[in-house]
């Protein structure tokens, strides 16, 4: 019998691991899937990916605030994609992905399992965008601010009202100043799944490779534009960064215009039009003369 | 023990003051961004340095620039004009690092004195003073003490300051330039007393046999599912090697208009899938497993081979004075799939091949 | 010291602007000379990167311009570009940047006084903004230099 899942001041506390290890020795067992991926502890306090191949890996799974890591990136690893068809723990974030990468052709119905855990403590196990979609804004911690990735609250220049447009380019400027181009932010992220990235590419090199000023300011420009309309704000981005810039926030602001002006939001259906690849004879054109 | 002064806590601003007057750019950990987090910077007018915590990236950019410009050209009619064939860097003090971080710079600079002398970070280190901190504390992720190193290290430092009470440093000068760097702040240091020579130290436990690991590395090379296992979490996102002290690989890139342009250096990492991709499109470390194998062997096997090479020695059996690591932790620190190096290095010592 | 002449980047399409521009000067209206016009086949094809481009070249204001909405000469690569326009604005609003020195108009082939008029109304504009020195100081900040120049 799976216990209740505790909410506190934003913490999600997962207390019926059992069930999820339960199911997902049940799929091992019948060989539906051969890897379960999902969380285990990891050194000094932190969380790592976890890959349970054996029953008897799975007492190791655990899932908890600290998950912030988008699972999702490993199914299009090559050596994980080796094992066989995975199961995936799953959280609200990273069924958001699902929906996307599906909206974008790059998840294919039934590729892999995920199991997540809904308000009551069941185990549901989903495996199509439509199962997903159906499930997503009943499963707990699916609204709100996920607890460990930074918030524009927090950040003064930035938080809602302000209107000082050089504490804005200040902070920024400071902020891409510590980017040393590691693109772990890249790395983390399972949107960016593009086989050749457009900072990788050198005929024509427009974005500069050097982690200086310019460069920098470029990277993160492109990033967002080429994350607009198809980031789920999971903070993988932020979490993977090693100069702790808050990376999401750009992302998220984004998200949010591209909600208000065009009326969607990326990762609440499978059936989503990209929205800079559409248009509409009634889109806002008040900045043009 | 080299010869030694005595610095109160209190006299640090001072010295930093007097080290700028004199011309000086001093480095030294500040926190920074949201989280304030420290970060080796330029010393700003806020002067908090923080010497508790340790950086998330190396203090290796002192000698080893994220972005160097080490040309520039332009075209003047038909010709083309090189500017750049005269060195020169500003008198640096490198401020504020820990023993790990100083020897890290010690090997940082025998890479790249290896074979062609790099006259770019020659000429840095001979431009800069490093002033390091022994290590009162330690945590889980620390290993200098596994790889030769250890918190009251003098390698690479040119002062090492110890604490031996709540407001006393215990200064060893190390170098020359270090006695010049006393020098300069004469008045601040006073001599140490026989009771003022004991350094307080972090405990840092041997965590693996290195000795072992040196040795069985080469066999583990061919064993592919090794190193599958050992990076199937990785992401192939080069934390690793950014944060790294030792980390050296670069690229070159001109940046250039229709008349003039830079060429720059810039930090790399093998970790990277375009690292080693080729023109054709083959890529000889196709997968993520094969970069993390050239990760660990370049640091643990073919640096230290190189080392026993240049110095025409037999292999000196479990021999660390050239590994690529200097057991910081950083990597474990950042990496953001928890591939922690202790473990795996723990992991190639114990296999049986 | 010599007044400040800002110096204005514009990119415009080839069927509406461009054409729009030649009957400004065919016209012999006189307008600013700040300007300097790229023509792309659409403003379709005006990616973000071009106006990012023209900042770091030293631009102290761009100018984005093609056919007004239904006279695309392909169709639809205006409304698909306004869509880009709205959201790179908001990115450039929220990183700071200042997004009076990005300046989005129609201008159709018939409307050579209109060009003139967006010209001079930026020029004015930008003059009264001054240099963009906050974005022209990020140019080579974030190098190290190892030699003398």
């Amino acid at each position: 019998m799976a216990e209740t899942v505790r909410r506190t001041s934003g913490q999600t506390v997962v207390n019926d691991m059992e069930a999820l290890r339960q199911r997902a020795r049940e799929l091992l067992d019948a060989g539906t899937v051969q890897v379960i991926i999902g969380y285990a502890n990891g050194s000094n306090r932190r969380v790592r990916p976890f890959f349970a191949r054996r029953p008897e890996d799975l007492e190791r799974l655990i899932l908890d605030d600290r998950c912030v890591l988008n699972l999702a990136v490993y199914l299009r690893k090559p050596e994980v994609k080796a094992l066989g068809k995975a199961a995936v723990i799953a959280t609200p974030p990273l069924l958001r992905s699902i929906l996307q990468l599906a909206a974008e052709n790059h998840y294919q119905e039934s590729e892999a399992v995920f199991l997540a855990l809904d308000s009551a403590g069941n185990v549901l196990e989903l495996s199509s965008a439509e199962q997903i979609a159906g499930v997503l804004g009943s499963l707990p911690g699916s609204t709100g601010q996920d607890a460990c990735v930074p918030s524009a609250d927090r950040m003064p220049a930035l938080s809602a009202g302000s209107t000082d447009r050089q504490a804005r380019f200040a902070f920024w400027k400071q902020e891409f100043e510590r980017c040393i181009r590691c693109y772990a932010c890249r790395a983390a992220c399972p949107m960016c799944y593009c086989e050749q990235c457009l900072v990788d590419s050198n005929q024509p090199q427009w974005i500069p490779v050097a982690a200086h000023s310019i460069g920098n300011l470029e990277w993160h420009i492109s990033r967002a534009m080429h994350l607009a309309g198809r980031c789920v704000n999971c903070g993988a981005c932020s979490e993977a960064c090693p100069a702790g810039i808050p990376l999401n926030l750009v992302n998220q602001f984004l998200a949010d215009r591209i909600q208000q002006e065009f009326g969607q939001k990326a990762g609440t259906s499978a059936k989503l039009d990209y929205a800079l690849s559409v248009f509409s004879g009634s889109d806002r054109e008040t900045f043009i003369k | 023990m080299s010869e030694t002064r005595s610095l109160r806590k209190q006299s640090i601003p001072s010295l930093l003051e007097k080290l700028e007057q004199n011309g000086q750019r001093i480095i030294a950990p500040q926190p920074a961004g949201p989280s304030g987090t420290p970060w080796f910077t330029d010393l700003d007018r806020e002067r908090h340095i923080d010497l508790e915590q340790m950086t998330a990236v190396s203090p290796k950019s002192g000698l080893f620039p994220v972005v160097e410009e080490i040309l520039r050209f332009r075209k003047d009619g038909k010709q083309v004009v090189i500017e750049g064939d005269k060195v020169k860097v500003q008198p640096t003090v490198l401020f504020g690092l820990r023993p790990c971080d100083a020897r890290g710079l010690r090997i940082l600079e025998s890479i790249f004195q290896e074979g062609e002398p790099d006259v770019f970070l020659r000429e840095r280190r001979a431009a800069t003073t490093v002033v390091a901190f022994s290590c009162t504390a330690a945590d889980p992720d620390c290993f200098c003490t596994s790889v030769g190193g250890g918190p009251g290290d003098t390698e690479g430092s040119d002062l090492l300051l110890s604490a031996i009470d709540d407001d006393h440093f215990l200064v060893e000068i190390v170098t020359p330039k270090g006695k010049e760097l006393v020098e300069l702040g004469a008045g601040l240091f006073e001599p140490a007393k026989e009771s003022e020579q004991t350094k307080v130290l972090a405990a840092v436990p041997v965590r693996f046999p290195i000795a072992d690991v040196l040795t069985k590395l080469p066999a583990l090379f061919n064993l592919e599912s090794f190193w599958q296992e050992q990076s199937l979490a990785c992401l192939g996102c080069s934390t690793c090697a950014f944060v790294c002290p030792i980390c050296s690989c670069f690229d070159l890139e001109d940046e250039a208009d229709l008349k003039c342009g830079s060429r720059l250096r810039c930090w790399d990492s093998c970790g990277q899938r375009l690292f080693t991709l080729h023109a054709s499109g083959h890529n000889p470390r196709s997968v993520q497993s094969q970069r993390w194998r050239q990760r660990v062997m370049h640091k643990f096997s073919y640096l230290p081979e190189r080392g026993r090479k240049a110095r025409g020695s037999a292999p000196a059996e479990g021999s660390t004075s050239l590994l690529g690591c200097v057991g910081c932790g950083r990597c474990s620190r950042s990496c953001p799939v928890d591939m922690n190096l202790i473990e795996r290095l723990t992991a190639i010592a114990e296999s049986d091949l | 010291m010599s007044e400040f002449e800002p110096k204005i980047i514009a990119f415009v399409c080839n069927w509406c602007t461009y054409a729009g521009a030649d009957l400004t000067g065919t016209s012999r209206m006189k307008y600013a000379h700040n300007v300097r016009v790229i023509r792309t086949p659409c403003t379709g094809r005006i990616d973000y990167m071009l106006i990012l481009k023209a900042f770091s070249a030293g631009a102290d204001g761009v100018i984005v311009s093609g056919c007004h909405p239904g006279d695309c000469h392909y169709t639809s690569g205006n409304y698909h570009a306004r869509r880009r326009w709205m959201v790179f604005r908001s990115l450039l609003d929220f990183l700071g940047i200042d997004v009076e020195r990005v300046r989005f108009a129609w201008v159709s082939a018939a409307e050579g006084a209109k060009w003139a008029e967006v010209v001079n109304t930026t020029v004015a504009d930008i003059r009264r903004l001054g240099p963009y020195t906050e974005y022209q100081n990020l140019i080579g900040r974030g190098v190290e230099r190892s030699f003398q120049v």
